[in-house]
């Protein structure tokens, strides 16, 4: 099929971007979206024209590096992430607008590929829990009810790819921090850190830049895992928790 | 072309967070605000039914609003009491909506050229420029019924009922209120929900789903009863 493509460019990061239009023939439906992508800087490349940046790593969706906007749409029309979309999702003469995720604080680094090292720095303020290492303690010695451990199970599968914050009209990080919060807030485990973490997260998540939640939704429909809005009330739950114990 | 060194706006760990300075605070006054204005024009929605009782029903209704409470409480002192806290509430409720709009419009300085909405309510996506428009509408309302007592038809002032059958017997100041009632209806449909999600009560897709008809069902009593009274003045069957 053919495709007119308009893709965000930009140098690096200082650098003013524009909006550039490509012609792209012979795409297969059985492409993945990135592969049509690899096409087109194939193309580019035997021009001498300087390829499209954009990120990718496991090509499965599992790790949560690649990510676009493509037709507004974060990740595209369907639900799973932009490296298992596949351009049977789209038709012979499709005209294709392909932006990085929008928020300041995801900077543009290059083209498509943004900063989401304020992801990292949440993480670092509390998606984690403390245990000694070097002497695993035997696995059934901490029981976890069912419907605790399959809530914390499922929001773990937040791969952090950053699409909540890029369909967010707010920029807010919610669904991605609420993930983290209610995976380790279900287990016994995540106990002892719990008001800390959810206190120094959304300190960090204000810190940069990221916008409040108002309950929209957005997110939740963009997230390739789909991780459902109940971990934002969980996250407002923890919060307020937090509050009372006077952090 | 080189690309220059990743550069990040806030490459930094922030060090002692507060939970009581963080935007879920924010949220959290906006939902308790909120929900003191959902209690007040229920009540006050109830009130305006009155009118549906005739003249002397209705001011007789007005005049026991101020006389609540005698001797405990001096005239208008439970009006005056109820009014304070309505005062501080829409403070606390207009400052952090207005708080929470900043921080988004920086949020995203560069905008999309193509975004769309997925799964969002039209209520959702209006609730700034709703809240705006029942900020205006209620400068006006209070003009017109309480502070002011401006009757837009010219007539006597001193009579609650007839001044109400005078302002709604206008058809355009009936359209008025209308509009605002249809803003005040979307911004309940969204703002219940969101109120009872910020206060962290809708952890479950059950508990989601009620939260939304809740919504719902406050949104079309409450606009829907507000509107019931101008527009039964409209149509003759409320009359002086
Ligand atoms: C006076 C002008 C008003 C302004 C400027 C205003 C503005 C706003 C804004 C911007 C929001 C946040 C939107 C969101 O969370 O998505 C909001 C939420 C809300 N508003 Fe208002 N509003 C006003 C009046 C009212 C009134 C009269 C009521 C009730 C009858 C009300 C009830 C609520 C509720 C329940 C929420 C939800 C709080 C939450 O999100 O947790 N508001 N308002
Ligand atoms: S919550 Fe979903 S959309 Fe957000 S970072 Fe995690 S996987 Fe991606
Ligand atoms: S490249 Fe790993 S999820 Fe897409």
């Amino acid at each position: 099929m053919k495709l007119t493509l308009n893709i965000w460019r930009q140098a690096d990061a200082a650098a003013t971007g524009e909006m550039r239009t490509y012609a792209l023939d012979g795409v297969s439906e059985d492409m993945s979206f990135l592969e049509m992508l690899d096409v087109l800087n194939e193309q580019l490349n035997a021009k001498g024209e300087e390829p499209i940046a954009f990120d990718s790593d496991c090509r499965e969706g599992i790790c949560g590096t690649c990510g676009l906007m493509i037709n507004g749409q974060a990740h595209g029309p369907e639900v799973t992430t932009t490296c298992q979309l596949h351009m049977r999702s789209f038709k012979d003469g499709d005209e294709i607008t392909i932006e990085p995720w929008r928020a300041d604080a995801f900077p543009v680094v290059k083209d498509l590929v943004v900063d989401r090292g304020a992801f990292d720095r949440i993480i670092q303020q509390g998606g984690f829990i403390s245990a000694n290492t070097g002497s695993a303690p035997e696995a059934n010695s901490v029981p976890v009810p069912r419907d605790k451990a399959l809530r914390s199970f499922n929001m773990a599968t937040c791969i952090g790819c950053g699409a909540c914050v890029a369909a967010c009209p707010n920029g807010s990080a919610s669904l991605f921090m609420g993930a983290k919060i209610t995976h380790l807030g279900e287990l016994p485990q995540g106990q002892p850190e719990r008001d800390q973490r959810v206190v120094n997260m959304v300190g960090q998540h204000d810190h940069e830049g990221f916008g409040g939640c108002t309950n929209i939704g957005e997110c939740a429909a963009a997230c390739p895992k789909e991780i459902p809005l109940d971990v934002i009330s969980q996250l407002n739950k923890d919060l307020r928790t937090a509050l009372k114990h006077g952090h | 072309m080189t690309p220059v060194a990743t550069h990040t706006s806030a490459p930094t760990l922030v060090k002692g967070s507060r939970a009581a300075r963080s935007t879920i605070t924010l949220k959290i006054l906006m939902a308790a605000s909120g929900i003191v204005f959902i209690g007040f024009v229920l009540v006050h929605m109830y009130g305006n039914l009155k009118a549906f009782a005739g003249h002397d029903a209705f001011n007789e209704y007005a005049h026991h609003l101020r006389t609540f409470g005698e001797p405990i409480l001096p005239y208008e002192g439970l009006l005056w009491i109820v009014r304070v806290g309505l005062i501080a509430a829409l403070v606390v409720h207009v400052a952090s909506a207005y708080a929470l709009a900043r921080r988004a419009s920086t949020a995203r300085t560069q905008k999309y050229a193509v975004k769309k909405n997925r799964s969002s309510s039209l209520s959702s996506r209006t609730m700034r420029w709703g809240g705006v428009t029942i900020l205006v509408f209620l400068v006006w309302h209070l003009l017109n019924f309480t502070i002011g007592k401006i009757n837009p038809s010219g007539g006597a002032t001193n009579d609650p009922y007839n001044l109400m059958v005078d302002t709604f017997d206008l058809w355009w100041m009936t359209i008025i209120y209308l509009v605002a009632m249809l803003a005040l209806g979307l911004h309940l449909h969204h703002g219940t929900w969101s109120a009872l999600q910020t206060l962290g009560l809708t952890g479950t897709a059950a508990a989601r789903t009620r939260a939304k008809t809740a919504g719902w069902v406050l949104a079309v009593v409450i606009a829907g009863g507000f509107s019931l009274v101008p527009l039964f003045v409209l149509l003759g069957v409320i009359s002086k």
